[in-house]
């Protein structure tokens, strides 16, 4: 049975060409997407830190008051984001909040009209259910290596890993709102005149959005599970003080860090959460 | 003036449209089509002729087609053989073969639509849902306003328009779907199942409010139901489908009285004919009745006699010798207000809820007489008769499933 092993498939190599050839063919493009991505994160980031923190506290709080009109959560937020500052953290939850922020605008920006179309389109959504599934199942750290060799050291392969493992939750459950639209909805639609745009706006997407806003929390709850990944590539944030934790064994700072993930987790998952979600389920 | 002309129209769900065509000319039926094509047959070769202001009742088991056929009419079918013509002003539009920016002016301009399940957009309050139509002509958000507001007021709904449509009623619902149709001042109006999905009460209410904005916009409606009463009750027109296929396009009264065949035969001997038929197809003709030299033997039980002239005019009623004195009653004049001692004299095309009323109330038959000339009497037997469904005409195409019903 030595012949199976001696004559080993190359699929490990023939991958590594393939980034090979990328690098050597089309690095002028990835370095472009790199640099004006990084350039773009790094101003925001900038400009938050430039503001004084009970500027973004403010917004914060009045954003969750306007959306949702609940007390508990306005002092829920203040305190969190208090507490944060007090740790001394506020740079990093910036700078979390940023990527997680442009990862999901761009996985929405892409997901959401790729589920619409998939939901027209069946034909699409056979090709790209095992292409999700892929996205979704393989270790982090498996395109973490390319995306790495691509895009350089920063926070752009940090960006980058985090939509692919993100943007599957709008694509799926973009398609599945879109799908699930009642007949006779679509019915009455066309019935009364509505031209397949109209129809788009006026009934399909109104009619799908809780599903489509379930996927944008759900996009923003995976992009902040990558933040300490994308530490590792060298993305800043409040990944970094957890790796930084565990290179040195030091368990008060990772539990500081770790903490405010989760405060900053828990914040945007109320703030986006619709707010009827809540009496449904 | 046909507002809608159907003109041997197909309509075929599936992929194999031609091969299914072609299997339906050589007789093949729906299962050997399914079998063959997995395509299914909604509707096969229906033609019929809507005039203006008419209310056509498409009626039918599931499946018979009815609700394919009306979806056909503004398109939401797709015709696969076949020409559906709908006026839209001076000409004609054939729904089955036009571009579709004729298709959506003709859905927003002559043509609108009232669901089974209301189809309202739940997000959408009350007033946008009526507003909904007119939103997708592009009218302005101020003017269709204040349309969607006088419909509502209409439907009797102007205090829920900022409610959403999961906390209104059924029937409310519906009515919201009424005026969204209304909304739009289309010309035609096609009605799937509107009042199924609601409880008996209500459906009554909606059905007489329907017949009453009726009278006030005579638009053209093609109505689809499942429930013969209701086809009766509303219909102008009633087209019965079985299988794909239209058997009978009748008015009602003659739907009721000359079932084309065993099937309609079986919906009519549910229904009720208090409302449908008249009374010249249940009484006795005079030439059925008994005679002597007193005259007509018309209620033997009370010794009633009609005597006659020559001429078929009335002379005298006697009930045990004594003279019984008569009056008329037209369609309009108040029963409660007859002399309940006295026979009544009505047209021959008193509807047969009418007469049972006039025959409770005086306790004498009723003599039918069209200007003078007596045609037929009513009386409890022929009442009967109707009632237990004997008044089919009896030779239909198969004998022996008729009477093996009637047992």
């Amino acid at each position: 049975m030595n012949w199976i092993t001696e004559h080993k498939i190359p699929i490990g190599s023939a991958m590594e060409e393939v980034v090979d050839w990328l690098t050597d063919n089309a690095d002028f493009i990835f370095d472009a997407i790199s640099i004006s991505l990084e350039w773009l994160i790094l101003n925001i980031v900038d400009f938050f830190i430039w503001l004084p923190p009970f500027v973004p506290m403010i917004a914060t709080a009045a954003i969750a008051w306007f959306v949702h009109k609940s007390v508990p959560l306005v002092v829920f937020v203040v305190c969190a984001l208090l507490l944060i500052l007090n740790l001394g953290y506020w740079q990093e939850m910036l700078e979390t909040f940023v990527l997680v922020i442009t990862a999901t605008s761009i996985s929405i920006a892409f997901g959401v009209p790729i589920g619409i179309t998939a939901a027209h389109k069946p034909w699409l959504y056979t090709i790209l259910r095992p292409i999700l599934d892929l996205m979704q199942t393989i270790p982090t750290f498996v395109y973490l290596i390319p995306t790495l060799v691509l895009f350089g050291l920063g926070v752009v392969p940090g960006l980058i890993s985090t939509i692919i493992f993100a943007i599957a939750a709008p694509i799926r459950l973009t398609y599945l709102g879109i799908s699930k639209v009642p007949k006779d909805l679509i019915e009455a639609g066309r019935a009364f005149g509505a031209t397949p745009f109209k129809l788009l706006y006026k009934v399909e997407l109104p009619a799908a959005m809780p599903s489509i806003m379930a996927g944008i929390t759900q996009c923003i709850m995976l992009s902040l599970s990558m933040v300490v990944i994308a530490a590792l590539v060298g993305a800043d944030g409040l990944g970094k003080p957890v790796v930084r934790a565990l290179n040195t064994v030091n368990i008060s700072q990772g539990f500081e860090a770790g903490l405010a993930i989760v405060l900053v987790a828990i914040i945007l998952d109320r703030i986006f959460k619709a707010p009827n979600a809540k009496e449904e389920g | 003036m046909s507002a809608i002309s159907i003109q041997n129209v197909d309509v075929i769900f599936g992929s194999n449209t031609q091969k299914s065509l072609a299997m339906l000319d050589d007789g093949k039926n729906r299962q050997q089509i399914i079998d063959k094509t997995g395509d299914t047959v909604g509707v096969h070769n229906a033609s019929i002729e809507i005039k203006a202001g008419e209310i056509c009742v498409l009626m039918g088991l599931s499946g018979s087609g009815k609700s394919s056929l009306l979806r056909a009419i503004n398109g939401l079918n797709e015709t696969s053989r076949g020409k559906i013509l709908v006026r839209d002003g001076e000409k004609m539009v054939d729904m089955a073969n036009c571009d579709s920016a004729t298709l959506m002016h003709m859905r927003s301009k002559r043509i609108s639509m009232v669901f089974q399940n209301f189809a309202l957009m739940p997000w959408l309050n009350v007033l946008d849902n009526v507003a909904f139509g007119l939103e997708m002509q592009g009218m302005s958000k101020k003017e269709r306003h204040v349309k969607a507001m006088h419909q509502l007021k209409l439907v009797g709904l102007d205090k829920w328009a900022d409610k959403l449509p999961n906390q209104l009623s059924g029937g409310m619902q519906q009515r919201v779907g009424l005026a969204r149709a209304f909304a739009m001042d289309t010309d035609i109006l096609l009605m799937d199942e509107p009042f199924s999905a609601l409880d008996p009460l209500i459906r009554t209410q909606l059905q007489d409010e329907l017949i009453e904005l009726q009278q006030n916009m005579q638009k053209t409606i093609v109505f689809v139901s499942h429930d013969l009463d209701e086809a009766l009750k509303i219909g102008s027109k009633i087209g019965i489908m079985e299988s794909a296929k239209i058997i009978q396009y009748d008015i009602p009264e003659e739907i009721v009285l000359n079932p084309a065949n065993a099937y309609v035969q079986d919906f009519v001997a549910h229904t009720n004919p208090l409302n449908v038929l008249k009374g010249h197809s249940l009484m006795t003709p005079i030439a059925e009745l008994f005679e002597d030299e007193q005259g007509l033997h018309i209620d033997p039980k009370q010794n009633i006699k009609l005597l006659l002239d020559n001429h078929q005019q009335l002379v005298r009623i006697t009930a045990n010798t004594l003279e019984l004195s008569m009056q008329y009653c037209p369609d309009d004049q108040d029963i409660s207000s007859l002399n309940p001692h006295a026979i009544t004299l009505a047209p021959p095309d008193i509807n047969m809820r009418r007469a049972i009323e006039i025959k409770h109330h005086t306790g004498l038959p009723i003599i039918l007489a069209l200007r003078d000339k007596v045609v037929g009497i009513l009386n409890d037997n022929n009442f009967y008769h109707a009632l237990l469904g004997k008044h089919f005409s009896v030779d239909l195409n198969e004998p022996e499933q008729s009477t093996a019903k009637v047992i």
